[in-house]
């Protein structure tokens, strides 16, 4: 291993070792200006084509709604500001929001990081379902979350003893139900491809395990830890349902806020004020986060021999591993998920099947089946995965690199925050913003408000920064020397972006794509704002279902949310076996 | 400490890596075949006298084949936009007056409507159905035009666990002010009026009762009786209320009084739940031909349709409000379990609003804290 033996000695920090420049291009033999400007034009595109696609479906939409509340009359009036702040709930909100959002992602790391070892490292029956099962809860419609948890939190429910029902810890509890996935599946990512030995090394030598844990295994999982955190705090910090359905508008949030004054009082000017604090709040913690990110990154030893060893309880950090698992899954998850599906098969008369034969057939007057919608859910979500995963892996791509300059590496930096922008800022200034740009596009004659499309598109908006998340702290994670010495070795530049960067990336597909689906399956964001083509998607159909009276309608939403929990299982569990062929490779 | 490095010679890169690659590839693109973006194209052959596109909420629906019969009827082809939020589709109207999302607006309530005239999203239309005459009588006060029509009306009332307090022996609670009563402390569960339109509405109906001066005091005197709001009209039936099929605690909510006949049980006759006429707010819907509408004979035929007997009859079943019309007949459930309140409290479209905001403002000082 001729190669390998001089990057061993030790890790480049980040940006200190010469990366390669940007455009990744290494050493280019003299003479082949042509090979230089293609892989020029070949960035140019890298970049642009992510950022045409976020400047028309998101920061244009947004700034055209947000620029109402601030334009009156032709002339930009700022007064909002002070008024808005003079309000002394301003103030509340947006200490509530600091709150459930830290808490809460707080909540989501000390159980998700254990849950993220037993998933990713170790090795047990029925793992692959166990990891599709804990995404269920992220998939699910909040008004289902609301049956699923308020009903066993009320009065008179199975854990109403708890006195928790309307409480700022059933808000919390329902916010790590949710993002659990989000820090298992980001954080778990890397560390199976971290290589075991650099732990197996320490413990040789005579570390404790947790020693090995706090010196060695953290800190390399840093950048992994901070991305997760990242995007748990925006889905917190923007929860929307989840907070008005368990706590209600007493533990309103910032997005609470521009909810109302949006959809409510159509009071464009609070809406534009709060927009902007809730900017300021995201841009903080992803500058938090980023900074957090960069002190820990570096390039890491991947692969090695295979990662996942069987679970061994005797030692102490796969036993706490599995007590913390076991209690957060069967405790947190399956509980409201159990709740729902035994709902779902009670019938008028006792127990049955009733509620599923029900989603066969169009419910009362949905035009639809449950099934058909189903249909309908996995299309926009196909197209919605492909579109973020050609925008999302350029932008992971392009901000894999780690640039000599400092002004490219700032812009790399600032081009990796701007694409979480879209889980940070309100979903109905996003929606809202569709309506009032999206008539005619760029100016083109065709009406995406009512199109399906712009469904899929505005799903896509949030599936990139899941997508760049997922694959960026495994690419990064490659060491920029291998590059360089792939390029010294005579490959050209496409070919060290297929034979390094791509194969690696690979790596993480599968999770990405999978979380990619699982958040369109799961209609987040603008999507609940749009105007809706006819054929309404699983998620809408729910909601449908339980806007009407009725046993029956009832029974079916509940039947048709286990069929939604289900799809997302199904899909989550095959787009991990994508990835298989890489596991045991020659890395 | 070292560790060893990984890397292996680039040509030991197996070339299955790509294989692989290639292979995900192509199952993705074998997928977008069934993709919405590549089938949505399908639809839009547009038919001979034109499309008409109709702007509504969430709620509506038809039975089926009375759409295919208009479209059968007049050549129109008709495209439904549905917005999830009732309380938010007239405020996207007024975003979007300068470009509408459609034709016709259905779905607009008389605690939005005297808004929706005075951003002048709607225009007038003639209406040739019989029934107009019967949806003048709904007419919004100060639209003499008739820029908006009612098509469907409804009440929102309190609704009461009938045997919840058979099996309790407490005595039914019969009027708004009975609610004050300790006696049914901690039984009452309402949507949050911010919210929740028929939130709104049972907020509408306290101002009517107890004047601009009391209903503040009401409400207070709810909160310190126990008073539960929950998030949505869903939240608080199916979850908090005893009868609605989630077992919940309180046996008195807000709804609609066309609620009770979805409780019959199974081979029953009588329903489990009881509207309480005394308590009610009358809502009623409104359609109207959006300003700036592409298609605005298409939409003036369609207004019509939605008056027509066929429809009006069809929408207690399908969109569980009452038709204007006066010459269609209820189903026998809702005739028999679902009469309308004879005297449901009122305020005026004008008072709502101008006053929306700040009554609900009040209302959040009062009861959320």
């Amino acid at each position: 291993m001729p190669i390998s033996a001089q990057a061993t000695a030790d890790r480049p920090a980040p940006g200190a070792v010469g990366g390669a420049p940007v455009g990744g291009r290494g050493p280019v033999p003299g003479g082949r200006a042509w090979g230089a400007w293609s892989g020029r034009l070949g960035w140019a595109v890298a970049v642009a084509v992510p950022v045409a696609f976020l400047t028309v479906f998101f920061v244009w939409p947004v700034l055209e709604i947000v620029g109402r509340g601030f334009v009156v009359d032709g002339r930009l009036d700022l007064s909002g500001f002070g008024e808005v702040f003079a309000r002394p709930r301003t103030w509340r909100v947006v200490g509530q929001t600091l709150a459930q959002a830290a808490v809460g992602t707080v909540g989501a790391l000390v159980l998700g990081l254990p849950g993220a070892y037993l998933l990713h490292r170790c090795r047990f029956r029925g793992r692959g379902a166990l990891r599709a099962f804990v995404t269920v809860p992220f998939v699910l419609p909040t008004v289902v979350v609301g049956v699923a948890f308020r009903s066993l939190l009320v009065d008179g429910g199975l854990l109403g003893g708890l006195g928790l029902d309307g409480t700022f810890a059933a808000i919390v509890l329902a916010l790590v139900f949710f993002n659990y996935a989000v820090v298992v599946r980001t954080v778990g990512g890397l560390w199976e491809r971290l290589d075991p030995r650099a732990e197996q090394a320490a413990r040789a030598l005579g570390a404790s395990h947790w020693r090995v844990l706090r010196t060695v295994t953290l800190p390399a999982l840093g950048p992994a830890i901070a991305s997760a955190a990242s995007l748990v705090f925006l889905f917190c910090a923007t929860a929307f349902g989840t907070v008005l359905v368990l706590g209600g508008r007493r533990y309103g949030t910032v997005e609470t806020e521009i909810w109302i004054q949006t959809t409510q009082f159509l009071d464009l000017r609070a809406a534009a004020v709060l927009s902007v604090v809730q900017l300021v709040v995201v841009v903080g913690a992803l500058a938090v986060a980023g900074r957090a990110r960069a002190r820990t990154e570096r390039a890491l030893p991947l692969g090695g021999p295979e990662a996942a060893h069987p679970v061994r309880l005797r030692d102490p950090l796969d036993a706490v591993a599995v007590v913390v698992t076991a209690v957060t899954v069967l405790g947190l998850l399956a509980a409201p998920l159990v709740n729902l599906v035994v709902r779902s098969l009670r019938t008028p008369d006792g127990w049955g099947l009733d509620n599923y034969a029900a989603l066969a057939v169009p419910q009362d007057t949905l035009a639809v089946s449950a099934w058909h919608a189903a249909g309908t859910s996995v299309r926009t979500a196909v197209d919605a995965t492909l579109l973020a995963l050609l925008v999302g892996g350029l932008v992971a791509l392009v901000v894999s690199r780690r640039p000599r300059r400092t002004s490219a590496r700032r812009a790399v930096a600032g081009l990796d925050a701007l694409f979480m922008l879209p889980l940070g800022v309100s979903a109905v200034t996003v929606g809202f913003g569709f309506l009032v740009s999206m008539d005619s596009p760029l100016g083109l004659p065709i009406d995406l408000r009512t199109s399906g499309v712009l469904v899929a598109v505005a799903q896509a908006v949030v599936a990139v920064p899941l997508v760049v998340r997922t694959v960026l702290p495994v690419l990064r994670a490659v060491d920029p020397r291998q590059r360089e010495v792939a390029a010294t070795l005579g490959a050209a530049p496409g070919r060290v972006l297929r034979t390094v960067d791509l194969a690696v990336a690979l790596r993480a597909l599968g999770l990405a794509l999978g979380f990619a689906f699982a958040a369109s399956l799961g209609e987040f964001g603008a999507t609940s704002f749009l105007a809706r083509p006819q054929d309404p998607t699983l998620p809408v159909v729910i909601f449908r279902l339980l806007g009407r009276p009725g046993a029956e309608n009832y029974g079916a939403a509940l039947a048709a949310s286990v069929l939604l929990a289900v799809l997302t299982s199904v899909i989550v569990a095959v787009c991990e076996r994508l990835r298989r062929p890489g596991i045991g490779g020659a890395w | 400490m070292t560790t060893p490095r990984t890397t292996r010679p680039l040509r030991r890169i197996p070339l299955g890596r790509g294989a692989v690659a290639v292979a995900a590839g192509c199952s993705l693109a074998a997928l977008t075949a069934c993709s919405a973006i590549g089938g949505a194209s399908a639809d839009d052959e547009s038919s001979a006298a034109g499309t008409v596109t109709l702007v509504t909420h969430e709620s509506f629906g038809l039975s089926e084949g009375l759409l295919e019969q208009f479209e059968d009827e007049t050549g129109l082809s008709v495209e439904i936009v549905q917005q999830a939020d009732a309380g938010a589709l007239v405020n996207q109207l007024v975003l979007t007056k300068d470009a509408p999302l459609g034709d016709l607006v259905y779905g607009i309530d008389n605690a939005f409507a005297s808004r929706a005239l005075d951003e002048g999203v709607v225009v007038p239309a003639d209406v040739t159905a019989p029934a107009a005459a019967d949806a003048a009588a709904y007419a919004v006060p100060g639209d003499d035009d008739g820029a908006l029509t009612a098509v469907d009306l409804g009440d929102v009332c309190l609704n009461i666990d009938t045997t919840w307090f058979a099996a309790q022996g407490v005595p039914e609670p019969t009027t708004l002010d009975s609610l004050l009563d300790p006696a049914y402390r901690d039984l009452l569960v309402v949507p949050d009026p911010v919210t929740s339109s028929p939130g709104l509405a049972f907020l509408l109906a306290t101002v009517g009762a107890f004047g601009e001066d009391g209903w503040v005091d009401y409400w207070a005197g709810l909160r310190d009786n126990g008073l539960q709001v929950a998030d949505g009209w869903s939240e608080a039936y199916y979850t908090d209320f005893t009868a609605g099929g989630g077992d919940g605690p309180r046996p008195v909510v807000l709804s609609y009084a066309s609620s009770p006949p979805f409780t019959v049980p199974e081979g029953g006759d009588e329903p489990t739940t009881r509207a309480l006429l005394d308590t009610c707010f009358r809502q009623v819907e409104y359609a109207g031909v959006l300003a700036g509408a592409a298609n605005p004979e298409g939409a003036a035929q369609l207004l019509d349709f939605l008056l027509s007997d066929d429809v009006q009859a069809d929408i207690p079943g399908s969109m569980y409000m009452y038709p204007v019309s006066s010459s269609v007949d209820l189903p026998d459930e809702w005739a028999r379990w679902a009469p309308l309140s004879d005297a449901p409290f009122e305020v005026s479209s004008t008072d709502i609003t101008e006053h929306r905001e700040q009554w609900l403002t009040t209302w959040s000082d009062t009861v959320i804290g």
